[in-house]
């Protein structure tokens, strides 16, 4: 009885906002092979600042990405708002290829009207933007070097997140792959010196709003998003024994979906967020469970002396990946969920564990120890070909972008712990130095 | 007259000798197995003197060091590895036979790892030193149902730091009352 309340009384639920900064993003390697491109200030035609300054949260987000490299506004020559403005010859001279730009007013119920462009530089000098094409048999100004043009009515609260909308479309039309710019990112943040220094966090991915989710004096690991980004489930030790909790991060709410003798910890929802995978220990080694949601119906998995943890689902929900010393050091395999049958996956290196598949289940990405140490590496499931993507210390936890186009994982920097961005290529990479504490456990949410 | 002599002297000498060795009945213990209470036997006078409990002030010197022994609760191990090195055996006896004795008293057996691998497959070597040093004292009497283990992998290190001295000391199963 004590110990309920006393692990009620030190797991603290408080939905608090933390801070509006960004985390600051230090990139270490890949400047050079992102692709300029021209973010223009938006035109503001209202009264006062702009609330959010739309334009800086595009390049933000552009640069971010590994792919692009705004220009700084004090080097851009010009600041056309609209595509009829554009001196094309300026642009490319400076290696530009594209151009977003805009403007933004307040209409009469208080809201902000956003029209936005982006104009394909090149194309617009070879045409002067006068392309013509043949529409119902006339030749009429087709404009093709106007990639997109869009208008939205939004309200002030959304601005920032209509800002991300608008980087999101940016980003695929200039690359054919979704962009990942609306989505959150769920953390451990462990700050020794506060009174609860266990605590979960959430933000954008950028860092921007980041909120408290929960604090305790114990510790709390393995962050897990449901498909849905409406749910964290997480591992806690406020009752002195790992336990399996499920939050609803909107309402508040949580309940205690494990807690069996030993350990109960790695959970992870399935694709159609009807089940949850688990490793639970009380067989005498770690084993994998599944969990319905719904019929609360126990499935296990996973057999035998051997240690088998870290279960990742498989984009199709047919088998799952997953760590294991069956074989007398920890690599990666998979198992069928049908039949049950396995198949090692991992063959390079010392140890591979914490296996994560890129949402087209092309990639394995994983950590993988070699004699350069614990870092991230990529193998290709089809070809075997391993690539090993950070140079980083110590690498663990990573969470790959529901666009498949990057990966945030926690290093060790000095005395501390902090977050890291690595694109699936490997060619981007970036620090994410946090102010407040170790920074562990990244878990990166679903589309929004 | 000369024989005569040495019979008194013998006389004499002879019940001195047996009184001498009767008087020394003190036995120099060293290792009295049970908690003692220096009780005086009750004679068959008419007062009876009771003595008073005397507590630790009495604690044999097993006892002591058994106890201080006790103050002792964290097993350290090496890099990936889950087996009790020899300097831990008196340490773990004396937790052992105090288990043992207060059969009421429950033990929770923390194992935990360094920082290197990922959390949750850490986890797996924290309950592998966690279960050593419980089967070890199971091995020595103390009922399962005493024990119970918690393994914390990598989330509470005792020093922060990367190099092999900071390894060490993470490394380690720690008794908790």
């Amino acid at each position: 009885m004590k110990r309920w309340i006393m692990g009620l009384c030190i797991a603290l639920l408080s939905f608090s906002q933390i801070a509006q900064a960004e985390l600051e993003l230090v990139i270490t390697e890949g400047i050079d092979s992102a692709r300029p491109i021209g973010v223009v200030p938006f035109q503001w035609e209202g009264e006062g600042k702009m609330p959010t300054d739309l334009s800086a949260v595009i390049a933000s987000d552009l640069r971010r990405s590994g792919k692009f490299s705004p220009v700084a506004t004090s080097k851009m020559p010009q600041t056309p708002y609209s595509e009829d403005q554009i001196d094309y010859n300026a642009w490319t001279s400076l290696g530009v290829d594209a151009l977003v730009t805009g403007k933004v007013s307040m209409n009469a119920d208080g809201n902000y009207v956003i029209n936005y462009q982006l104009v394909d530089v090149v194309r617009g000098l070879l045409t002067s933007g006068e392309s013509r094409g043949l529409n119902n048999g006339e030749l009429v100004l087709t404009k093709d070097h106007l990639l997109v043009n869009n208008r939205a009515t939004v309200k002030k609260s959304r601005l920032r997140q209509y800002a991300h909308r608008i980087s999101d479309v940016v980003y695929e039309k200039l690359t054919g792959e979704k962009g990942a710019f609306l989505t959150r990112i769920a953390y451990v943040v462990i700050d020794d010196k506060a009174k609860y220094p266990y605590q979960l966090r959430i933000a954008d991915y950028d860092g921007f709003n980041e909120r408290l989710v929960l604090k305790s004096q114990q510790p709390l690991m393995s962050p897990s998003w449901s498909p849905d980004g409406s749910k964290l489930a997480y591992v806690s030790f406020e009752n002195k024994q790992a336990q399996i909790f499920v939050m609803d991060i909107y309402k508040g709410s949580r309940e205690m979906v494990a807690s069996f003798p030993r350990h109960n910890g790695s959970p992870r929802f399935s694709p159609d967020g009807k089940k949850l995978a688990m490793v639970l220990s009380k067989s005498g080694s770690l084993q994998i469970y599944i969990l319905d949601l719904e019929t609360k119906k126990m499935t296990q998995v996973t057999r035998g002396r051997a240690n088998n943890t870290e279960a990742f689902w498989d984009p199709n929900g047919q088998s799952m990946i997953f760590t294991s010393d069956r074989g007398g050091k920890p690599q990666i395999y998979r198992v069928n969920l049908a039949d049950g049958s396995t198949e090692r996956l991992t063959w390079q290196g010392s140890q591979n564990l914490g296996g994560q598949l890129t949402p087209d289940g092309r990639f394995l990405v994983m950590v993988h120890r070699s004699d350069s140490g614990y870092n991230i590496a990529k193998q290709d499931l089809k070809t075997g070909a391993l690539q090993i993507l950070t140079k980083t210390f110590l690498d663990e936890s990573p969470s790959i972008a529901p666009n498949g186009g990057m990966v945030i994982y926690s290093s060790v920097n000095d005395k501390s712990n902090e977050l890291s961005l690595v694109s699936i290529d490997g060619r981007f990479k970036a620090r994410l130095p946090a102010t407040n504490g170790r920074v562990r456990a990244p878990s990166w949410g679903p589309f929004l | 007259m000369q024989l005569n002599k040495v019979l008194k002297g013998l006389a004499i000498a002879l019940p001195m000798i047996t009184l001498a060795a009767c008087s020394s009945t003190e036995s120099t213990d060293s290792s009295a197995a049970s908690e003692s209470t220096t009780g005086t036997t009750a004679t068959e006078q008419t007062t009876v003197a009771t003595p008073v409990e005397s507590g630790s002030a009495a604690l044999s010197e097993q006892e002591l060091r058994s106890q201080q022994l006790r103050q002792e609760q964290t097993v350290y191990f090496k890099f990936d590895n889950a087996e009790i090195q020899a300097d831990y055996q008196d340490m773990l006896t004396a937790h052992a036979d105090y288990l043992r004795d207060n059969t009421t008293v429950k033990v929770i057996v923390e194992g935990h790892a360094d920082e290197r691998g990922t959390p949750e497959y850490n986890i797996a070597l924290g309950e592998r030193r966690a279960s050593a040093v419980a089967k070890y004292l199971q091995a020595l009497g103390v009922s399962a149902s005493q024990i119970s283990i918690v393994s914390y992998g990598e989330e509470k290190p005792l020093v922060l730091g990367h190099s092999d001295a900071d390894y060490a000391k993470n490394r380690r199963s720690v008794l908790v009352y």
